[in-house]
């Protein structure tokens, strides 16, 4: 079970709902995956245009657990502003905390980061703050009392899965809440392994949406999350730089 | 009454309300979310809430993102 604040989960796979081709292929992307996170952003509606598709309605947003985003927030403030704007829908009570400092690398603010989250927590939101992989950063964050740290694999929408492993490893072994390894997931293979190093969850996005076939990979990345925690469960084997042999050396017909 | 409505200033008749202004431009049930000068207003006040002329109203809603 995963457990945020006052949620409980099943799946470890937390799905982002943006640049899916079209809303059919979404629907049965997030229907394969078996989240039961859903992101997303807040932005204007176009006031000119009633014809406007519904992104709640097009998914039976009833059936998951909403998770919005801050996207868009360069401070603290701004942030803030969106999650409020969130919760104002009465359909979430979540927020994924995202203030981002630089829009060449969308790599998080620490900074603005920590402050939004405090102000949040204050208000009574259910903060999962998304960070660089910084060990103190997420310290900190712990000691504001976030409910989740979303240490980021490498920049958003990259690709390159977990760059610095060491650290995120570093990161979920010194945290009491759950670690959910956000950004910059490419393969099936970069979800497995931010499971093995003991993630409680992930969360991707682009991984799926821009693959050749979403659905296929939202599949793929279902498996590979129940692969990686299991494998986690299950205790690996020590590296070693040298062959011992699987089979007996004893009793050999010659 | 002249509102400005997602930074386009527009001129609105038979608008009382948040709720009306909602209707008025066909976005009932599409899961808007209103704040009027700078104040976030919950489901539950749109209907009670009254617009004045130069009100400033943001109306955002849920898009996907990750």
């Amino acid at each position: 079970m995963l457990k945020i604040g006052n949620h409980e989960f099943s799946s470890r796979l937390l799905l982002g709902t943006g640049k899916f081709p079209d809303f059919d292929v979404q629907k049965e992307a997030v229907n394969v995956s078996g989240t039961e996170i859903l992101t997303f952003a807040v932005r204007r509606m176009n006031i000119f245009d009633p014809e406007q598709p519904n992104f709640l309605e097009k998914l039976d947003a009833s059936k998951y657990t909403l998770l919005p985003n801050t996207a868009g927030a360069k401070t603290a403030e701004e942030a803030v502003r969106i999650a409020k704007l969130a919760k104002a829908s009465g359909l979430c009570d979540m927020i994924k905390v995202e203030v981002i400092g630089d829009f060449k690398t969308l790599l998080p603010d620490p900074v603005e980061t920590l402050r939004a989250s405090e102000i949040l927590l204050n208000e009574g939101f259910t903060v999962l703050p998304y960070a660089s992989d910084d060990v103190l950063l997420a310290k900190k964050l712990e000691d504001l009392g976030v409910h989740a740290i979303m240490p980021g694999a490498s920049p958003i929408g990259s690709g390159l899965g977990i760059i610095n492993p060491l650290n995120i490893s570093l990161i979920v072994e010194q945290a009491t809440i759950p670690v959910i390894v956000d950004a910059g997931i490419g393969s099936p293979a970069d979800a497995a392994l931010a499971m093995e190093l003991g993630a409680d969850g992930v969360l991707l996005n682009t991984a799926v949406s821009g693959a050749e076939d979403p659905v296929k990979m939202a599949k793929a990345m279902k498996l590979a999350i129940e692969a990686g925690r299991l494998g986690y469960e299950a205790g690996r084997i020590p590296k070693r730089r040298y062959a011992t042999a699987s089979s007996p050396l004893e009793g050999m017909s010659v | 009454m002249k509102l400005i409505v997602n930074g386009n200033t527009m001129e609105v008749a038979r608008v009382q309300t948040v709720d009306d202004l909602i209707k008025e431009l066909k976005l009932a049930g599409k899961g808007a979310i209103v704040e009027l000068n700078e104040e976030i207003l919950n489901k539950s006040q749109h209907a009670e809430t009254v617009l004045a002329n130069g009100d400033k109203v943001e109306i955002v809603h849920f898009v996907g993102g990750g």
